[in-house]
């Protein structure tokens, strides 16, 4: 029998924010770090400004490209709100790594429900493991808002087997070349933050 | 060979680089949309977005007939457009290897219904390939090529939305090093489907599925995994994998082509067991092909028909290691799609909801109109159904009701099948109003070219058909097109079309703010002046996700704000503000 043992990893955000590009990133360092990878996400409907997911797992050999439900080891948020709403599907034991930010959907937005209050709380309540990172923040000091997300896989990173050397080459293989010094800045500061 | 991470449609691209193919057609649509974005990177492939999935099944048929190599891809609900040419095609047989690459959608992520598009091969009579990762999208499309010219038929590769947009590690294969040969020959016998010739098609079709569900026992694409003797599962697709997830002691008949069925391998196979499951998404397709073989299976009796499945919908299904998971209690508001900030498409929403329309919808970014608080579509059935729709329900409304009908369609819609709608309409002296919302793109699966764009696939120019044209030439006397940014012009000029008592249409004409060509300069920012904003809310009546309410501290009123960073300076909300509370930002 093949080795089972798996990595899950959930991705949680906002369409618009750049999940793509960072679950791009992850799959490729762990493709180069020796593992069978699959990810899995939806497009289309799900873009303009829905709520999206992704799924990355890892391993000797894996069969599934979306996570078995309540099997997450890792939840990796975005934005606050849909960190907390796929909190269901993450192993007690499990670590979450979030970004320090709330976007408001519609009906926050219109007046008609309430942002939910507490949500550090509450996933600190749930998981073992809570990481909040202020990921625009640090995008900032790295020198471009834009790069919350490589901020955040630098956090996530810590959670991670491959090493810094393999985070820093699949970046430079995914990012334009021009925007690869302060995407690798960003990176280091989520590190280190994370 | 190389190894790299590809999506299936990614997959799917690169095995019609390697197969040889000269050309690929399409029609966008998720998930299938990617296939021939990707395919643009191989320079000899002739690949081309076409109005409908009927006329790009045509042109594939046409290249094949030529000698070519072809590949046509579209959405599951697109076959169904084009099911006129595929059922006489698979008569006639090909000369270049036809291969159709078909996405479903379970789950409908971005769909109006989830069709199974397996039921199609059965019906058309066409093998049908399934893969079930990126690899197999790419050995089984390549495959795909060489069985479609050894059997003379066109093959179908079944993809869904967990195979096209999942990635995978795939090791990549040597590219056929020259293309088939093309040119005229002349076979009237074969490819001119009159009555005595389709009677001598007719029987070789039969024959030729005969011959394969034999042939299939003994190829590589439908294995046996062996395991520990107790349980069996035929399965195939996506679900295979779910299926060796939850069951890995299982013995499993892996299928990688689903139709026809190897019959005598499934004997053999069910054979060996007490216990056979059939794990497959949708419909029982598998299972009641099996069972018509007298074997006994369980299969949708457990697993679901509707939505997709998952691993842990499977545990499930058959109580394995089913997961508690602790559900959150708050009700958590929902997070929707929207259109975007500065969207052509959100005041013409707004001015039909205030007039109060009984709105025919149709597929695009549009639909979303039908969420609030525009809330201001009453149908949407399928690709072009707005126009006929709107034409049938004024058939049997008085006078007054029937002023209120007004159909809604994007541009690429109206090219795809609106166009006899709108003939229709015209011929039979209907008095409906059609709106066409002129975008200039494609925007719903990811801002793609069609005819009205001026734009081709590979971005080169080309003649940008001409909507008012078009109307005038099927009839319409009355084509306004208007600004849809111009609030009270929009709702002025809709109300005007609705009154008249015969066929008007109004062009919306404004590009996306996320189109690819010609790109949209956005405007500066709007903000709100706390201080003259009254709390009246009429600018939240729009949607648009730049702005919101703030609720003011207690005892004091509230105020809605605009968040500059998303805010594209369109200026809808300012419009709609009696109170002068809106102001453009300084740059």
């Amino acid at each position: 029998m093949t080795d089972m043992t798996i990595t899950n990893i959930l991705m949680a955000g906002v369409g618009g924010q750049g999940t793509l590009l960072a679950s791009e990133i992850l799959s490729e360092v762990l493709m180069q770090a020796g593992y069978d990878v699959k990810k899995a996400e939806v497009h289309g409907m799900a873009q303009r400004g829905g709520s999206v997911v992704s799924h990355v797992r890892f391993g000797k050999k894996v069969f599934s490209p979306i996570i078995p439900e309540g099997d997450a080891d890792v939840l990796f948020g975005f934005e606050l709100l849909e960190t907390y709403r796929y909190l269901p599907l993450v192993k007690k034991t499990g670590a979450v790594v979030v970004n320090n930010l709330r976007i408001s959907p519609p009906s926050v937005a219109l007046g008609k429900a309430e942002y939910p209050q507490d949500i550090a709380r509450k996933l600190n309540e749930r998981v073992d493991n809570v990481r909040i990172v202020d990921g625009l923040e640090l995008a900032e000091q790295a020198g471009n808002s834009r790069t919350v997300n490589t901020v955040l896989l630098g956090a996530l990173s810590n959670t991670l087997a491959p090493s810094l050397e393999q985070w820093v080459a699949a970046i430079k293989s995914l990012v334009p070349e021009r925007f690869q010094d302060v995407n690798l800045k960003a990176f280091e500061l989520g590190r280190t933050a994370g | 060979m190389q190894k790299t991470v590809l999506s299936g449609n990614e997959a799917f691209a690169r095995a019609a680089y390697e197969a040889g193919v000269a050309v690929a057609s399409a029609y966008p649509g998720t998930p299938s949309t990617e296939i021939l974005e990707n395919i643009t990177q191989y320079d000899r492939i002739d690949a081309s977005w076409a109005p409908n999935e009927k006329v790009a099944l045509e042109v594939g048929i046409g290249a094949s007939i030529g000698g070519a190599r072809t590949i046509v891809t579209m959405k599951h609900v697109g076959v169904n457009v084009a099911a006129d040419p595929l059922f006489t095609f698979s008569y006639t047989g090909v000369r270049g290897g036809l291969v159709l690459v078909v996405a479903d959608d379970p789950e409908m992520h971005s769909s109006q219904d989830e069709q199974d598009s397996r039921q199609y091969a059965r019906f058309a009579k066409v093998p049908m390939f399934e893969p079930a990762d990126s690899q197999e999208a790419l050995d089984f499309t390549r495959l795909a090529f060489d069985v479609s010219e050894q059997f003379d038929t066109p093959v179908f590769v079944r993809s869904t939305t967990r195979i096209s947009h999942s990635k995978s590690i795939v090791e990549l294969g040597e590219p056929l090093a020259e293309l088939p040969e093309t040119g005229l020959v002349r076979n009237p016998g074969k490819f001119v489907m009159l009555p005595s010739n389709a009677r001598v098609r007719h029987p070789l079709v039969e024959k030729r599925l005969e011959e394969m569900s034999e042939w299939a026992c003994a190829q590589g694409f439908n294995r046996i995994e062996a395991g520990d003797g107790q349980l069996g599962i035929i399965t195939s697709g996506v679900a295979y994998q779910y299926a060796r997830e939850v069951f890995p002691e299982a013995d499993i008949l892996k299928l990688g082509m689903v139709y026809p069925l190897p019959g005598q391998m499934i004997r053999d196979f069910a054979a060996r067991f007490k216990t056979l499951y059939v794990i497959e998404e949708l419909d029982p397709f598998i299972e009641e092909q099996v069972r018509a073989m007298g074997i006994v299976v369980t299969g949708k009796d457990k697993v679901p028909i509707c939505g997709e499945l998952t691993p842990g919908r499977l545990r499930e299904a058959f109580s394995v290691n089913p997961q508690r998971l602790e559900p959150i209690e708050e009700v958590l508001p929902s997070r929707p799609p929207n259109m975007c900030p500065g969207c052509p498409h959100r005041n013409v929403f707004h001015a039909l909801n205030r007039l109060k329309a009984y709105v025919t919808g149709d597929i695009g970014c549009y639909t979303l109109g039908f969420m609030p608080p525009l809330s201001a579509m009453d149908t949407c059935i399928c690709m072009g159904a707005s126009i006929g729709n709107a034409t049938g329900l004024s058939k049997v409304l008085d006078e007054e009701e029937r002023k209120k009908v007004v159909a809604v369609i994007g541009d690429s819609t109206f090219l795809h099948t609106g166009i006899n709608g709108l003939m229709d309409m015209v011929y039979n002296k209907s008095t409906a109003t059609v709106l066409i919302l002129d975008n200039s793109t494609t925007g719903m699966t990811g801002r793609q070219d069609n005819p009205a764009t001026g734009y081709t696939l590979d971005g080169d120019t080309a003649y940008q058909v001409d909507l008012e044209a078009i109307c005038r030439a099927l009839g319409v006397k009355h084509v306004v097109t208007i600004d849809p940014f111009q609030v009270d012009n929009t709702r002025a000029v809709i109300k005007e079309a609705m009154e008249r008592p015969e066929v008007s249409v109004v062009i919306t004409r404004r590009p996306c703010v996320l189109i690819k060509h010609d790109v949209v300069k956005t405007s500066t920012p709007l903000y709100v002046d706390q201080e003259k904003c009254v709390a009246c809310k009429a600018c939240l009546t729009i949607g648009c996700p730049a702005i919101s309410w703030e609720s003011g501290k207690v005892g004091e009123k509230g105020y809605c704000r605009i968040d500059r960073l998303i805010c594209n300076g369109c200026q809808v909300c300012m419009q709609l503000c009696k109170f002068d509370a809106f102001g453009v930002c300084d740059d």
